[in-house]
């Protein structure tokens, strides 16, 4: 079975919820927007204090080429463009919305008729993609349009489909894999089309047999797509590891990106929202949330409305326990911490992690034994005790040096360090430095 | 309850991976070794090895409390442990207790703790301490007891090891080799040596262990010793009657004990896989030239000193394979 080359771990499955259909969660009283839930430039709002929204309306628009439209997920008032601490723990404008009833815009489809055909052209499609606000649902949010338009001088050659998810906990993917098959894989046909490719892969990890066996069994009918069930391993989620399980090949150090080797890769949850972007006129404003945790009474999917606070969430699957530590938005390995349970869904939440005080907290560090598993794992073939020794030293021309910037901060170097050293913190650190020092540098030129 | 959550960055789960387990894995691995040498060399063994142990845990301990003024003691970590049993590993059983306490001193005090304790030390403490007592102690370091004599611990007989044998045949004794043991005996340690040294078999047991826990991986013992196979094969099918064969070096002396257990020392060795292969190469090749060409008969101990030294030189300039390095098919 395919997997990537260099590195990796086996963090514990704790597939808690990947028995559990998606569910419905019920609508929030007010509904939050945070103006950047992408990477890239923040939306600007084109609503103001009072005024009506219904289900899809756009409440903001694209700050530019690299940033993504909003639209509500709820009908009602406008309450007020205020500032919102989000999952990333920094206070952020944002667009807040009183709940009235449940109205939908006229030109949403809201059947669960499934349309197969698409007669569009390839920029009509990346169009629709883009003015339905559509971005990465795998986590980093990188707006769809601008990876389905390639820079001057690469050409795509493949579409490949992350239904990997790597992370531990998480399931949303998984069971969208299960109950939006179809939809999934007409998806992947408008990105092939959108790319003016004639191949798609789509790779799932083995851990998830019936998810494969389904995908496979219903892709035979759709030309070009082949589903590539993939070893067990993180973090093969990651773009350039996925790549090079898939297609064997391994994009350059940055500023290199995917379509330098011809691959475009979307995510299950992305395929899924072209599809209802594109067929059903819907824009982005639901997706499916994992919510689990050892110590979570019902661990669930839920099908939730952008905006809603992730207490909700929690309280849907069984309330936060008593003994909590630690909420994490996204997955142990790569999720954030949150400093509250009322921060909003966005666009990239695909969990809410609960953790109990006793898993929560970190083992003192001890002194680095050199046992070199860290070189051994990093999925980048880099030497995470050394990046993170010259970061805490200040040194960053070495750093530099030794690509700190290709670290795709997977966190594997500390899972595994057997001394519980906090290296991933002091390399994100020296990151954050060069990544000042080459900007300043590129403007001096 | 909301203003009590932990903000930490990512990963927020840890593999269960410590010290601890590592060190103690490798205690475990040492195991089948120390049994045969208690059946071996009987009481002698066991009180040079309690003894070094107990030595070696107490100057670490001590040296933390008194002079480093650390509150929390290392100990317990077990790497003082490991330390103690590869020094007695690397001593006759017939040596007397204090020259074992002199060797804890300095493989502990000198090589371990100046540098700062574990983690910090350029040399492998427990060599560091072996080496000391070769150069100071000359004689009670290279008589070795016979097998069988389990009783006895100072007073036993001794006799020359296979090591010693094979410098006398590249000497001019032309009988030498024919009066090594054979080599089953050799492979299962029924001949003098040290404590630890001496079955191959048994050290063997401990490497497939830590390769199965993953606590070492293949790259060195396995250099080293198909280094050694090669430059000695070679050179005992230029010349059968001078350079004894290759199973014979592979299963005398210190090699298996040095390249499964003291050259692995996480500490001390390279932290790529290319640099473990160079280190283990040349721990190998220099292990030979000592062997055949030096004064000394066992040139294992030299060779991985000399190779620790050079440790920080090969962490320059052996670099992973970095990811978009390979070409593209």
């Amino acid at each position: 079975m395919k997997t990537f080359r260099i590195g990796g771990v086996h963090p514990k499955e704790n597939k808690l919820s990947a028995g559990k259909a998606i569910r419905r969660l019920e609508l929030p009283k007010q509904a939050v927007f945070p103006l950047s839930q992408h990477i890239g430039a923040p939306a600007v709002p084109i609503v103001k204090k009072g005024d009506a929204v219904k289900v899809g309306t756009k409440i903001a628009e694209a700050g530019g080429f690299v940033s993504a439209a909003i639209f509500s997920s709820v009908s009602g008032k406008v309450n007020k463009i205020d500032s919102v601490v989000d999952a990333s723990g920094y206070r952020k404008p944002a667009i807040f919305i009183d709940v009235e009833g449940d109205e939908w815009e006229e030109s949403v489809d809201r059947t669960d008729v499934l349309v197969k055909e698409c007669a569009l052209a390839p920029e009509e499609i990346v169009a629709k993609i883009k003015d339905a606000g559509v971005v990465g649902m795998g986590g980093a949010c990188f707006p769809t349009h601008v990876k389905l338009t390639p820079p001057p001088g690469c050409k795509a050659e493949c579409v490949i489909i992350n239904g990997v998810e790597c992370e531990p906990y998480l399931t949303a993917d998984h069971r969208l894999m299960l109950e939006k098959t179809d939809e999934i894989l007409v998806g992947v046909t408008l990105l092939m089309k959108a790319v003016k490719v004639d191949k798609a892969y789509i790779g799932i990890e083995s851990n998830k047999p019936d998810a494969i066996q389904l995908m496979t069994e219903k892709a035979a009918a759709y030309s070009g797509i082949e589903v590539v069930p993939l070893k067990v391993k993180y973090p093969q989620g990651g773009e350039k590891q996925l790549i090079d399980a898939i297609i064997r090949r391994q994009v350059p150090a940055p500023p290199a990106i995917p379509i330098n080797v011809g691959a475009v890769v979307q995510n299950v949850g992305t395929a899924f929202a072209v599809y209802e972007a594109v067929q059903k006129n819907k824009p982005l404003f639901e997706r499916v949330v994992t919510v689990t945790g050892k110590s979570l009474a019902e661990p669930s999917n839920f099908l939730t409305r952008m905006g809603t606070p992730m207490s909700q969430l929690i309280d849907a699957a069984g309330g936060l326990p008593e003994d909590t530590g630690k909420v994490i938005g996204g997955g142990p390995m790569m999720g954030k911490a949150l400093a509250s349970v009322d921060v909003p869904v966005c666009k990239g939440s695909s969990g809410v992690l609960v953790m109990s005080m006793k898993e929560a907290k970190r083992m003192a560090p001890q002194p680095c034994i050199r046992c070199a598993k860290c070189v051994g794992v990093c999925p980048m073939g880099l030497e995470p005790y050394l990046l993170a020794t010259c970061s805490a030293h200040g040194d960053w021309e070495r750093v530099e040096h030794e690509m700190i910037m290709s670290c795709i901060e997977c966190g594997s170097c500390q899972f595994t360090c057997p001394s519980h050293r906090p290296m991933l913190d002091y390399i994100r650190l020296g990151k954050g430095k060069v990544g000042g020092i080459i900007r300043t540098r590129n403007a001096k030129k | 309850m909301a203003n009590k959550l932990i903000v930490s960055l990512s990963p927020h789960v840890h593999g269960g991976d410590s010290v601890q387990k590592n060190m103690y894995g490798v205690l475990i691995a040492l195991v089948p070794a120390l049994l045969v040498s208690f059946y071996m060399f009987g009481l002698g063994a066991v009180i040079v090895t309690l003894t070094s142990v107990v030595a070696c845990v107490f100057f670490e301990w001590a040296i933390t409390k008194f002079i480093l003024k650390r509150e929390q003691s290392t100990i317990m970590d077990g790497s003082a442990a490991v330390t103690g049993i590869l020094l007695a590993f690397n001593l006759p059983s017939n040596i007397p207790l204090w020259i074992i306490v002199i060797g804890a001193l300095v493989a502990i005090g000198i090589a371990k703790m100046t540098f700062g304790g574990l983690g910090c030390n350029p040399f492998n403490p427990a060599l560091a301490g072996r080496i000391f007592l070769l150069i100071s102690f000359p004689v009670q370091m290279t008589s070795w007891p016979e097998t069988g004599q389990l009783a006895g611990y100072t007073d036993v007989e001794t006799g020359a090891t296979p090591l010693a044998l094979m410098k006398q045949a590249v000497h001019g004794n032309a009988d030498a080799l024919s009066q090594l043991p054979g080599t089953l005996d050799l492979f299962l340690g029924n001949n003098p040596g040290c404590i630890g040294e001496i079955s191959a078999l048994a050290l063997l047991l401990g490497l497939v262990y830590m390769l199965w826990r993953k606590i070492i991986s293949w790259h060195i013992p396995v250099s080293i010793l198909a280094t050694v196979f090669v430059f000695t094969g070679l050179m005992h099918l230029a010349n059968p009657t001078v350079y004894a064969s290759p199973s014979a070096h592979l299963f005398t002396g210190g090699l298996m004990l040095g390249a499964i257990f003291m050259a692995t020392d996480y500490v001390t060795s390279p932290m790529t896989h290319k640099g473990m292969l160079i280190y283990g190469v040349a721990i190998g090749f220099l292990t030979v030239v000592i062997r055949v060409f030096g004064s000394y008969p066992e040139g294992m101990s030299f060779a991985i000193f000399i190779m620790n030294a050079f440790t920080p030189l090969i962490n320059t300039f052996c670099k992973p394979k970095r990811f978009g390095e390979v070409v593209k098919k």
